[in-house]
């Protein structure tokens, strides 16, 4: 038997490369993407197999779920004979208030930003004054505005009583008004981190390609419409998707402002979601969930449609 | 006060306060005990801390954990608390509140000790601790709910304490009539809406017929309901409650009673510490009860109980139930409650209590004034989901009246999902 070392002695050699070795490239992408999938898995996509599974059940968050199938989803909607919940219809005509109104924070933030760009003394300064409320946290904003709004002794009650007008109830009081008080003072913060967005975008905007329009006879709002925004497009659309992302997370400024009040006329579905299973009073899990799940389709949609633009224009461009 | 507290409390295990309980059973008590607590307030947090030192003081062998949580946290805190791992006792509320713990499991029934001889001395607390024929927890302080009002502007324009609902209506006429609000009070937080339906409903149809609408048993459009919100609305229409009221807590209500812009403020007792640091002294701060709406029925007052309960879950079920009957025993609660503490009222007969003008008044009235029955609160009586839609309406009425219909129907489609 001299034949098998001579037919294993060549294969003895090599295996130094172990299994690892051979498949190394394959390999290697997976092992890095291995944490980053495993949390992303038990953290969000888990999760959101159980908030699905649980919106079938009617369940108090302590005892047994009951399984009830689509009850859920029928009385938030309004399927068949029943009325859809009110607290529901305001709170989704309220989710598309504030992400209509909130992206006034891009045009907002571009004209600032416009207006900082340039060199003069001390700019600077100026610059992180107009950022300074991006960095101060929600609550401080939603405080600081909640006493600006106060009826007879805030700011805005004593502006406003110089021209006649009176708001009934205060800003915050008036269930007409309550809404649009609270996203001014989300727009706030916004508007700064839209401001930082386009003034980096302005940084890398190209100065030859200015030259080459002043020289062609551009100027004021044709050279930024065709010549400037174009360039901006990066930036934009990050501002858009923050300011969306923003303006579905307005959770900490209603519960500290208004707190879904007053009867329940600022309420967004995040915030109703939140009253309806954890807060004091909550105790319906399963409906909690079908909201949540109501939501997830929602921003999906937008997010979906993002996606699918970015894919198109990217498609077009090359 | 700490101080005093724990020196004081101190004396009193040196006095053998306690003996008895150290002496019913021969075993000491070993390992650990872990409270969890919500009283949270600077004053209430002394006396907890000096509750479990000197618990710990009397069971050497014990070791006494407390974890104090913030009062607001710990109510969306506690179902996480109770699942697992549970802590052998936390604090809670009575009545209803307790409702979703006791029929998942979580809270311990404990009828065992309210068995036992000490705690006849606590029978007036019992039905509130009571669900489905068990005890599953002990009360440790309750206080009474009343109008608070401004002594010097009711002299000042010649007025009286009100004892029925006509010279109610008077008295604030002429409040109003020279400028002064009847009644401050803050709605953003839903629940003092609570307060005043609790009273205008009792006494307008009795104590009985709230606990059957608190039930469920009752619709929300009974025409009895809808006397009750007419009642409310006289006062409403007449301008007695202080304007935008839907913006401000309770505590930013204050300062209209304070700055005299305001006359009265129907509230628990617990609002009279932050009056008198608003400068408001005995000379000018008075209490009275709720007045009579309908000669028929008897008083029944808001007496709100705060609680002590054993996880089912609980791993030194000795220690936790020797603890509750320190807290709930005489002494301990004459000193908890007493006006360098708590400032409420004991819950055990055998107590005394501090000689302070508003407990005195107020356990008077719920001793010898409450013939209807005691009421826990609109948000403790009422099931969690009914209470927080209906506390939203009442609010809801208070600024639109004109909404009642709507409001009603609402609060009667959520009963009826609710008690189906």
């Amino acid at each position: 038997m001299s034949v098998s070392p001579a037919v294993s002695s060549p294969h003895a050699s090599l295996p130094e490369k172990g299994w690892y070795k051979r498949n190394e490239i394959a390999i290697t992408p997976w092992l890095f993407l291995m944490p980053a999938m495993i949390f992303f898995t038990i953290y969000v996509i888990i999760p959101i197999g159980q908030s699905f599974w649980i919106s079938f059940h009617q369940w108090d968050g302590l005892g047994e779920k009951t399984w009830i199938g689509t009850a859920n989803y029928e009385r938030l909607l309004g399927w068949g004979d029943q009325n859809m919940d009110r607290k529901f219809e305001t709170s989704f005509w309220n989710n598309l208030r504030w992400l209509v109104l909130y992206l006034l924070a891009i045009p907002a933030g571009l004209f600032i930003a416009l207006f900082l760009n340039q060199t003069v003394r001390g700019i600077r300064f100026y610059k992180s004054m107009f950022f300074f409320p991006f960095v101060i946290s929600q609550v401080v904003v939603g405080l600081v505005f909640g006493w600006f709004y106060l009826p007879n002794d805030g700011l805005f009650d004593i502006i406003t009583g110089w021209v006649g007008i009176d708001v009934k109830g205060g800003v915050l009081g008036n269930p007409n008004t309550a809404t649009y008080g609270i996203i001014a003072a989300g727009l706030w913060p916004q508007t700064a981190y839209c401001m930082i967005l386009y003034l980096t975008g302005l940084n890398a905007v190209d100065p030859e390609q200015v030259e080459a329009a002043r020289l062609d006879g551009a100027k004021g709002h044709k050279m930024l419409w065709y010549v400037i925004l174009p360039q901006l497009k990066p930036a934009t659309f990050i501002a858009f998707v923050v300011t969306i992302i923003g303006a579905l997370r307005s959770f900490d400024l209603i519960s500290v402002m208004t707190n879904g009040g007053p009867f329940g006329s600022t309420r967004v579905l995040s915030f109703f979601m939140f009253e309806e299973s954890l807060s004091e009073f909550g105790f319906r899990m399963g409906y909690g969930a079908a909201i949540a799940v109501v939501l997830f389709f929602l921003m999906l949609g937008f997010i979906g449609y993002f996606l699918y633009s970015m894919y198109r224009d990217e498609k077009g461009a090359h | 006060m700490h101080s005093i507290l724990k020196t004081s409390l101190a004396a009193l295990v040196a006095a053998g306060v306690v003996a008895s309980s150290a002496a019913a059973d021969g075993h000491a008590l070993a390992g650990e005990l872990n409270i969890i607590s919500d009283m949270s307030n600077p004053a209430p947090r002394a006396v907890m801390e000096g509750m479990a030192a000197d618990f710990g003081a009397l069971h050497p062998g014990l070791e006494v954990n407390l974890t104090i949580v913030d009062r607001e946290a710990w109510k969306t805190q506690i179902r996480n608390a109770l699942g697992a791992n549970p802590p052998d006792v936390v604090n809670w509320y009575a009545a209803n509140r307790m409702r979703p713990y006791v029929d998942a499991g979580l809270f311990a029934d404990i009828s065992d000790l309210w068995a036992e001889p000490a705690f006849e001395a606590l029978a007036s607390t019992k039905g509130a601790m009571t669900l489905d024929g068990a005890q599953w927890g002990v009360p440790y302080t309750y206080y009474q709910w009343g109008v608070y009002y401004r002594k010097d502007i009711f002299e000042q324009y010649g007025l009286e304490e009100p004892s029925n609902w006509a010279e109610e209506l008077a008295n604030c006429q002429v409040l109003l009539d020279n400028g002064v609000k009847c009644y401050t009070i803050g709605t953003k937080f839903l629940w003092t809406a609570g307060g005043w339906f609790d009273y205008i409903n009792s006494r307008t149809n009795g104590y009985d017929f709230h606990v059957a609408l608190a039930r469920g048993e009752v619709e929300w459009t009974d025409d009895r309901v809808r006397e009750t919100f007419a009642n409310w609305r006289q006062l409403i229409d007449m301008g007695a409650f202080i304007d935008d009221h839907q913006n401000f807590s309770w505590q930013e209500a204050l300062p209209f009673m304070v700055n005299g812009e305001a006359a009265s403020y129907l509230m628990g007792n617990f609002a009279v510490a932050a009056m008198r640091d608003g400068g408001l002294d005995d000379t000018k701060l008075d209490f009275y009860q709720f007045p009579v709406i309908n000669p028929d029925v008897d008083f029944a007052e808001d007496a709100p109980t705060d609680t002590f309960h054993i996880p089912s879950g609980a791993q030194n079920m000795d220690a936790a139930k020797e603890f509750l009957r320190f807290v709930t025993s005489a002494d301990v609660q004459t000193q908890i409650n007493g006006g360098d503490a708590l400032g409420q009222l004991p819950v055990n007969a055998n107590s005394s209590i501090d000689d302070d003008k508003f407990l005195a008044q107020g356990f008077d009235m719920l001793s010898n004034n409450a013939g209807g029955g005691i009421m826990q609160f609109f948000d403790r009586d009422f099931d969690a989901e009914m209470a927080s839609v209906g506390m939203e309406g009442l609010q809801e009425f208070m600024v639109f009246p004109d909404n009642l219909d709507d409001i009603l129907e609402r609060l009667e489609e959520t009963r009826a999902r609710i008690y189906q």
